[in-house]
């Protein structure tokens, strides 16, 4: 069982662990997801059609639209959240956006987490230490 | 930890009500996500208010309960008395007016009705449109502003060099309460400056090609910040320049850009990157056009059931233009024409005769909103087609439409003949 530690900062703190689900694509939450669904709906991104309620979501950025907490308020009233979020480059609308959803979340890491971090790896995140430990898949 | 002001510690203390106070906690919060050192007063906020894109999750129509639970992100009912910060409003859900043509329901009308009655009590300037640049809400170079709506937000960036991030509601709300937003992102120098090169060696000479042009950038270059050469300069105009913003901001994430020897903070090359290294250098050239043109084109039945043009809002050319090509021409009978722009050039459309010239064609000049944001569109519709590449790129994910993409003519064409006959030039 190979261990990686990534050190970064908080975004919103909280702990929990869980499995990852990683794009390598930025994900914008208006006109790119189904929030009562909790699926990503975008013609062509990678993620389209999976869902990313109770996983660990790890994404290199936001883009889009400004509507993108307005979603991720739906995603949390519908109870479809990840269970946490890694987001590579932090911007106005995932820190809000963060804010509003309301899990651990962290940014700034010392190795770009969708390089590091596979889809089925099992994360435990410390959010108030920004502190992602990756156990490896298989 | 954001270093607070003692006017930013007095508004967190409660001193200067609930609503102050809570904005400041969801602030704090923000800022602690962005790791903002510290506020900056601003003056200008373009709210996002009146929209929601799940009316089925909005159980409560009395407007300070939805200000609450939909903008402070609270169950507890808080009252705002007045917002002292200059502001403008983003599209609200549906036409305030012609809100019966979209089909939409009487309950979200009265929804709306009840924001509006809001937005009025509490100094919030109903100008709900996408472009607020266009309707009075024109900063001034360096002016510190919290603009929501992510196509506008580059035209005041890069083209006014005014600073703002991309706001959405829920900072958005608070910043205007407040008057104070995180010092982050495109408010500082050194991030305004350029991160890659594309080197545009194909000619843009019409708002189509701008629109191509954003949507390649905006696949490319995603939140950086990207540098246009033109290789044959022309000066765009705003059309132009707001399809380029619109495209960059859907495919990607532009807030800032530069156009050497164009955009204010752009003199030279030299000076847009600012001594910065160039991280990448693109070359877009007529193949990368032709690619980009084929990836926003998803339809294949030529059959098309509604054209939807005007997004961002029309502006005054444009509704001057469409009104021309619709003159004493008949829309197809299966054909649903929607032209949206803000109420405000409407006002001036209606008063040069351009309303009346659309509609005797068979077409409807809406206003303050976009038929995306509800997912409210004829019964039966299988196919969309519009002239914006903000439009093609959202339709499929919201609606499960296919969609066309060309130009005003292409779709104006389109409109009459029921058929799509456009193609690359």
């Amino acid at each position: 069982m190979t261990q990686v530690v990534l050190k970064g900062r908080k975004v919103v703190g909280g702990v929990t662990e869980g499995e990852a689900l990683v794009t390598g694509q930025a994900i914008s939450t208006w006109g790119g997801v189904n929030a009562v669904k909790g699926i990503i709906t975008e013609r062509r991104h990678e993620l389209r059609g999976q869902s990313f309620k109770d996983k660990i979501l790890v994404f290199p950025s936001a883009k889009g639209s400004s509507g993108w907490s307005t979603v991720a308020q739906v995603i949390r009233m519908a109870d479809q959240s990840p269970k946490a979020m890694i987001v590579r480059d932090i911007n106005s609308l995932t820190a809000i956006g963060a804010v509003v959803l309301r899990v651990p979340t962290v940014t700034d890491l010392d190795q770009d987490p969708t390089e590091v971090i596979a889809t089925g790896d099992w994360i435990k995140i410390d959010g108030d230490r920004g502190i992602v430990e990756i156990i490896k898949k298989g | 930890m954001v270093q607070l002001a003692r006017d930013e510690h007095e508004m967190l203390d409660g001193k200067h009500g609930r609503a102050r106070q809570r904005a400041m906690e969801i602030l704090v919060q923000y800022a602690d996500a962005l790791g903002a050192q510290r506020f900056v007063n601003t003056n200008n906020v373009h709210l996002l208010i009146g929209f929601h894109p799940y009316p089925e999750v909005v159980t409560v129509t009395d407007g300070d309960e939805l200000a609450s639970k939909f903008l402070l992100d609270t169950d507890e009912k808080i009252v705002v008395d007045y917002i002292e910060t200059f502001n403008t409003t983003h599209i609200f859900a549906i036409d305030l007016e012609r809100w019966k043509l979209m089909g939409a329901p009487q309950s979200l009308h009265e929804l709306m009705e009840s924001i509006k009655k809001y937005c009025i009590r509490t100094g919030i300037s109903l100008t709900s449109t996408c472009t607020p640049y266009q309707v009075g809400n024109i900063p001034t170079r360096g002016e510190h502003c919290a603009w929501t709506e992510s196509s506008a937000v580059p035209y005041c960036n890069a083209i006014l060099g005014a600073r703002t991030n991309t706001e959405a509601a829920h900072s958005a709300f608070p910043i205007a309460l407040t008057g104070k937003v995180p010092l982050s992102g495109f408010h500082l120098d050194e991030n305004r400056l350029g991160d890659q090169l594309i080197q545009v060696e194909t000619d843009v000479n019409s708002v189509m090609d701008w629109y191509l042009l954003g949507y390649y950038a905006g696949e490319n270059s995603q939140i950086e910040v990207p540098v246009l050469k033109l290789a044959r300069p022309m000066v765009p105009n705003i059309s132009m320049l707001k399809g380029f913003n619109a495209a960059g901001a859907s495919s990607g994430g532009i807030m800032m850009y530069h156009i050497v020897g164009l955009t204010p903070e752009a003199p030279t090359q030299a000076a847009a990157f600012g001594g910065r290294k160039i991280q990448k250098t693109l070359n877009y050239g007529n193949a990368e056009r032709r690619q980009t043109y084929e990836t926003l084109n998803s339809a294949e039945d030529s059959g098309v059931d509604v054209i939807n043009m005007g997004c961002p809002h029309y502006s005054l050319e444009q509704l001057r233009d469409v009104a021309r090509l619709l003159d004493g021409k008949k829309v197809h009978g299966n054909v649903t024409l929607w032209i949206w722009t803000a109420h405000q050039l409407k006002d001036i459309a209606d008063r040069n005769g351009y309303t009346d010239i659309i509609f005797k064609a068979g077409g409807q000049v809406m206003t303050d909103t976009c038929p995306l944001n509800t997912n409210l569109f004829p019964p039966g519709t299988k196919v969309v087609a519009t002239d914006s590449a903000k439009q093609a790129h959202y339709t499929p994910a919201i609606t499960g439409f296919d969609v066309w993409f060309g130009s005003m003519q292409d779709c104006i064409d389109a409109a009459i003949t029921g058929k799509w006959r456009g193609e690359l030039k």
